[in-house]
């Protein structure tokens, strides 16, 4: 039975509390580059102001597993005034293009759908980090392997949810097993759209990527929150690929077997 | 409005959400800028930092002009009966409309006001039902006066109703967009929203903060609320109210048990030697006199309790239960004016517990001088903070205006505890109380606040023990006495912190002859048989051994068996108006408290179905007439919801209580570019300002400082940073000080996104980052553009995460009823660059 996580972005005040809750339980650093070493103080301080709204994180990383992305949509006379919040992490996507990539098998799924790396097993060598279309793997210079979101293997093994969903305060982020979560996720939608019939709000994992385990209720289009409107795990397209490689092959042997006898003509023409 | 509440109390706005989730309830925010609450409203209205005068008293001028208000019964009976919209108001009285701008009593130098014409007319005092004075209640019963006057049609020009009604008749839509920069149309979406949401089958609420506190005319502001939800029928009803949201955790159990230098526990005011309050029976009858005839005529048991559970043994009705040494306070004690008495070498020595004046303090160079004035100070604190650092690394020092070597201040910095460390409460600002259990010893040599209090006093009790001076008599004599049981301590490595229940208990109170903890507040005694520090939560501590703060049974609702809120688990106040006249619920669907004739043998009472105690006397029948020479609830009548009132109604004129008039009304913030378009007069007349060097203020529509400036809060970030900025996963949520600036203001100044900033007040400069986003607006104040930024003022040099203090650029400038500083609005300039 497949768990995972809906994530209802409509009623997401940007708090960030699942951003902490996450570093917190996974005993995470805090993310090198947004410190520097100040000589005064003989400790490192805070440098990543961004200027990007609220979000100074700016990307899920090696140690940051969520990333909550903001979103301000105003017009010149504020008359379209909205600030759309979204608390990012890895999907635990059911085709996981991570887990195809990986030439070590250090990237497998869980008897309860969640996709983890076994850091023992990561060689890192990063072939993982192009193959996810969400940009969500990302390799630690210190442990020298890849990480990212675990659905906090550890808690949902022992009967707990994740750290994310248990801090949310607005219960945006939910855990539980994924068929129950569509029912609420198409009911909550369904609230939406009778109430504004013109809602652009949309659920975003139904279909991307073989269906996503932790999904979410997006109030505009996927790419407006920084997503891919058709994610494609690049192991889909090997047919195809495979298909343009032994075409490309044949071809390529055909011009060289065509200009090898050309020469040979040649030759003996030159050698008469 | 008033309040961000998803940023700065995210944990209580899934309330809010939920109420949209389950009704799709409507969320309006009102607020000068479009924040993390404003996301997540239907409405966001955008006003003027400190019009919100206007905007509210405009909602009442709407509201009362409906056909639909008028012609609805629930809000005519409500109105008449449950608030003084009928009462008769003395004929001297002159209005802000009469007046320009100010009420009738105004002093010759206009900086204050004598009170005499906002009285009520009444009828003529009853004959006393006592003749001798043989206790302090006989004291009162020979001076109730007269009942107030009423004209139930509310026609008469002297009527509360005709009074408010002329006093915000210029309070229209076009005022709103004249004054706060709001369009007509969003204003009245918001009033038709609050008018359409109120009635017999409907409440809505009204949440605010320190949006609202902030200002010189705070106080008036959050009143004006109040009397709007009167004029709408909300109070007292489920779903309805004012609800304030504070600004730190439990500060309203700090404020309940006195951190107010004017208050003692419960609210009773401290002893003054400005006031006739040389004895005890002096004392009761200034401060009991003029409400006796509301709940408050309960205040000699309340007080006396009191005195005998600081000095127990000690306290008697020989001496007074000790009064006559319990100190007096001579003046205006508050943060500012203590700040100006420390900065002119006053004040020798200073504790500083859990707070960091160097950075959450107004005009922060003023605090950071004035601390180097002291003899000692005591700073106890989680991190070294700011406060604590000021004499080695303060911005004086590193500049060179102030000397390490110079400063004469002994500092002690002394490690606290957590909240995870020790037991102890959370009151919440809906008087909920919470118990929270020690969960670890903390650390080392850090002690939690009540281990060092305790041991501090019994140290000085020691020390003072063979004084003979009588100015040694109070701390000498003080019953102190709060040792652990073995079973409380025996998990734990500190075998000496003092026991929480019993702080807990002396709190709640007992009888003393045999130390049984009191059930009730009605059972406290004038005659030193009962101790009880704070009648307020008499009742959390029922019988020994059982802790109510500890209770956890939840139902989804009222929820009585979770926590206690004071007073008596009552968990909305005024309850008794959620019935009618009658005593029947004003709808089935709003039903909370109810007359039930069958109780008490067929005498009747009142109940709940909700499990809610009503905020009432239990057996008061609703008709009941009240005995006119009567106190307390003896004087109250069976339709008198508001028991803390004199009168029993809810005041939407305040006869009394209020030192800058009877009425909300607007003035400009006391730093503003606008002239005050409503009235000549251009702010509170009685506004606390302190004009000295080092302290200036910005004239009206000063040319150097045009630029209207707003301090505010972070979710990432908690109050002076002092456990935030510490800690590296909330610096690099939020790790610089930062400004919000329009993209209209940051063209003119030509300021790009991201880059430094300079910000300049009278007082001081910060420099900040730049953020430029169209969730700041300019504003049309009057065919005149007036641009705003904020701040958040959560940074200082410590930490993980510094910056700037914000605080360096605030005046020391406050609310004349509270002392509560203007944080909210003032002036200043902006300028690129910031080396």
């Amino acid at each position: 039975m497949a768990k995972g996580m809906f994530v209802d972005t409509s009623i997401c005040t940007g708090c960030k509390a699942c951003q902490v809750a996450c570093k917190e339980w996974n005993g995470l650093d805090a993310e090198p580059t947004h410190f520097k070493f100040d000589k005064d103080k003989g400790f490192a301080v805070a440098t990543n102001f961004s200027g990007n709204s609220y979000d100074n994180t700016g990307k899920l990383s090696a140690t940051d597993w969520r990333h909550v992305r903001f979103i301000e949509q105003f017009n010149e006379k504020r008359t379209e005034a909205r600030w759309l919040f979204m608390s990012d992490s890895c999907k635990h996507c059911n085709d996981a293009g991570c887990l195809n990539a990986c030439p070590v098998s250090a990237i497998t799924r869980t008897d309860m759908g969640n996709v983890v790396v076994n850091k023992d097993v990561c060689i890192g060598c990063k072939y993982c980090i192009p193959a996810c279309p969400f940009g969500v793997i990302s390799y630690s210079e210190k442990t020298k392997t890849v990480q990212k979101c675990t659905l906090c293997n550890d808690r949902i093994h022992n009967g707990l949810g994740t750290a994310c969903a248990k801090a949310c305060p607005t219960g945006s982020i939910m855990f539980g097993d994924v068929a129950e979560l569509k029912t609420k996720a198409n009911a909550r939608l369904a609230q939406l759209k009778s109430w504004d019939a013109k809602t652009k709000a949309n659920i975003y994992g139904y279909n991307e990527a073989g269906g996503l385990n932790v999904f979410y209720l997006l109030l505009d289009k996927p790419s407006v929150y920084g997503q891919p409107e058709n994610p494609v795990v690049p192991q889909r397209r090997l047919p195809v690929s495979l298909g343009f490689t032994a075409v490309g092959a044949v071809i390529v042997g055909l011009a060289a077997l065509f200009s090898f006898r050309e020469r040979g003509a040649r030759d003996a023409e030159v050698k008469q | 409005m008033g309040s961000n509440m998803a940023e700065c109390h995210p944990v209580a706005f899934r309330w809010p959400m939920k109420a949209k989730l389950d009704h799709n309830a409507t969320l309006m925010h009102v607020d000068p800028r479009f924040t993390r609450t404003s996301a997540m409203c239907d409405i966001h209205a955008p006003i003027r930092a400190g019009s919100d005068i206007v905007f509210l008293g405009a909602i009442i001028n709407y509201v009362i002009n409906q056909p639909r208000w008028q012609n609805d019964l629930f809000f005519q009976q409500y109105l008449a009966n449950y608030t003084n919209a009928a009462t008769l108001i003395n004929a001297d009285y002159k209005d802000t409309e009469d007046l320009d701008g100010v009420f009738s009593g105004l002093s010759a130098d206009g900086k204050s006001y004598a009170a005499a014409s906002w009285g009520y007319q009444r009828d003529a005092a009853p004959t006393p039902p006592v003749a001798e004075e043989k206790t302090f209640t006989d004291m009162l019963l020979k001076r109730v006066p007269g009942r107030p006057k009423q004209d139930f049609s509310m026609t008469s020009p002297n009527s509360v109703f005709q009074i408010v009604k002329k006093h915000y008749s210029r309070y229209t839509p076009e005022m709103v967009e004249r004054v706060c920069g709001c369009p007509k149309e969003k204003f009245i979406a918001v009033a038709e929203t609050l008018l359409k949401n109120s009635g017999r089958d409907k409440t809505c609420n009204i949440t605010y903060a320190v949006g609202w506190t902030q200002h010189t005319t705070g106080v008036q502001i959050i009143r004006l609320a109040a009397m709007l939800q009167a004029i709408l029928g909300n109070i007292g009803r489920p779903g309805g109210g004012v609800l304030a949201l504070r600004g730190h955790a439990t500060i309203q159990g700090s404020t309940d048990i006195a951190t107010l230098y004017h208050s003692l526990p419960g609210y009773l005011n401290m002893p003054d030697a400005r006031k006739a309050h040389d004895t005890l029976k002096d004392f009761i009858l200034t401060e009991a006199v003029p409400i006796m005839t509301s709940f408050w005529g309960n205040l000699p048991k309340y007080a006396v309790s009191y005195f005998k559970a600081q000095w127990g043994d000690k306290a008697t009705a020989a001496n007074d239960y000790g009064y006559d040494y319990h100190p007096r306070i001579t003046g205006d004690h508050s943060h500012m004016p203590m700040f100006l008495d420390m900065a002119d070498g006053k004040i020798k020595g200073f504790f500083v517990m859990g707070q960091n004046p160097a950075v959450g303090g107004q005009n922060a160079r003023l605090q950071r001088k004035a601390l180097a004035k002291l003899d000692w100070m005591v700073v106890r604190d989680l991190y070294e903070t700011e406060t604590a650092a000021f004499w080695r690394n303060s911005p004086e020092i590193k500049s060179g205006e102030l000397k390490t070597a110079d400063i004469k201040t002994e500092v002690f910095y002394l490690p606290a505890a957590g909240v995870a460390e020790a037991d102890g409460t959370f009151t919440n600002t809906s008087r909920l109380v919470q118990g929270h259990e020690k969960a670890v010893d903390p650390p080392d040599d850090a002690r939690s606040d009540i281990w060092f209090t305790y041991h501090l006093g019994k140290r000085l009790i020691k020390a003072y023990a063979s004084s003979t001076l009588d100015q040694d008599w109070p701390i000498k004599n003080l019953l102190w006495d709060y040792e652990p049981e073995p079973a409380e301590v025996k998990e734990w490595r500190i075998k000496d912190e003092p026991s929480a229940y019993k702080i807990m208990k002396e709190i709640n109170g007992y009888t003393w002859a045999d130390k049984k903890p009191l059930t009730s507040f009605v059972n406290l005694t004038e005659t030193g048989t009962t101790a009880g520090a704070a009648w307020i939560y008499t009742g959390i501590i029922p019988e020994e051994g059982r802790n109510r703060a500890h209770d956890r049974k939840g139902d989804g609702w009222i929820s009585p068996g979770w926590g206690f809120a004071w007073p008596a688990n009552r968990h909305i106040m005024y309850n008794r108006a959620s019935a009618d006249l009658d005593g029947n619920p004003w709808s089935e669907k709003k039903k909370l408290v109810f007359w039930n004739q069958t109780l008490n043998n067929g005498a009747g009472g009142w109940a709940s179905h909700a499990g809610e105690i009503p905020d009432f006397q239990g057996t008061k029948r609703p008709d009941y007439r009240g005995n006119d020479a009567g106190i307390a609830f003896d004087w109250l009548r069976g339709n008198d919801p508001f028991i803390m009132r004199a009168d029993g109604k809810a005041w939407l004129f305040a006869p009394s209580g209020l030192v800058d008039g009877p009425l909300p009304t607007h003035y400009e913030p006391y730093e503003s570019p606008v002239q005050n378009p409503v009235y000549k007069q251009q702010t509170n007349p009685i506004a606390k300002v302190w004009d000295r060097d080092g302290n200036r203020y910005h004239k009206l529509a000063d040319p150097n400082y045009p630029i209207v400036i707003s301090t505010y809060r972070l979710t990432e970030h908690h109050l002076t940073g002092t456990m935030t900025r510490w800690l590296p996963w909330l610096a690099e949520l939020m790790p610089e000080l930062f400004t919000e600036i329009s993209p209209e203001l940051a063209k003119e100044k030509n300021i790009i996104n991201g880059e430094y900033v300079k910000i300049t007040t009278a007082r001081g400069t910060v420099r900040a980052r730049a953020l430029v986003t169209r969730r700041m607006q300019p504003f049309n104040i009057d065919g005149k553009i007036v641009h705003e930024i904020g701040l958040p003022w959560h940074w200082g040099w410590q930490g993980v995460a510094s910056g700037d203090v914000t605080n360096n650029l605030t005046a020391l400038v406050g609310d004349p009823n509270v002392s509560i500083h203007e944080a909210k609005v003032f002036t200043c300039n902006i300028e690129k660059g910031g080396a």
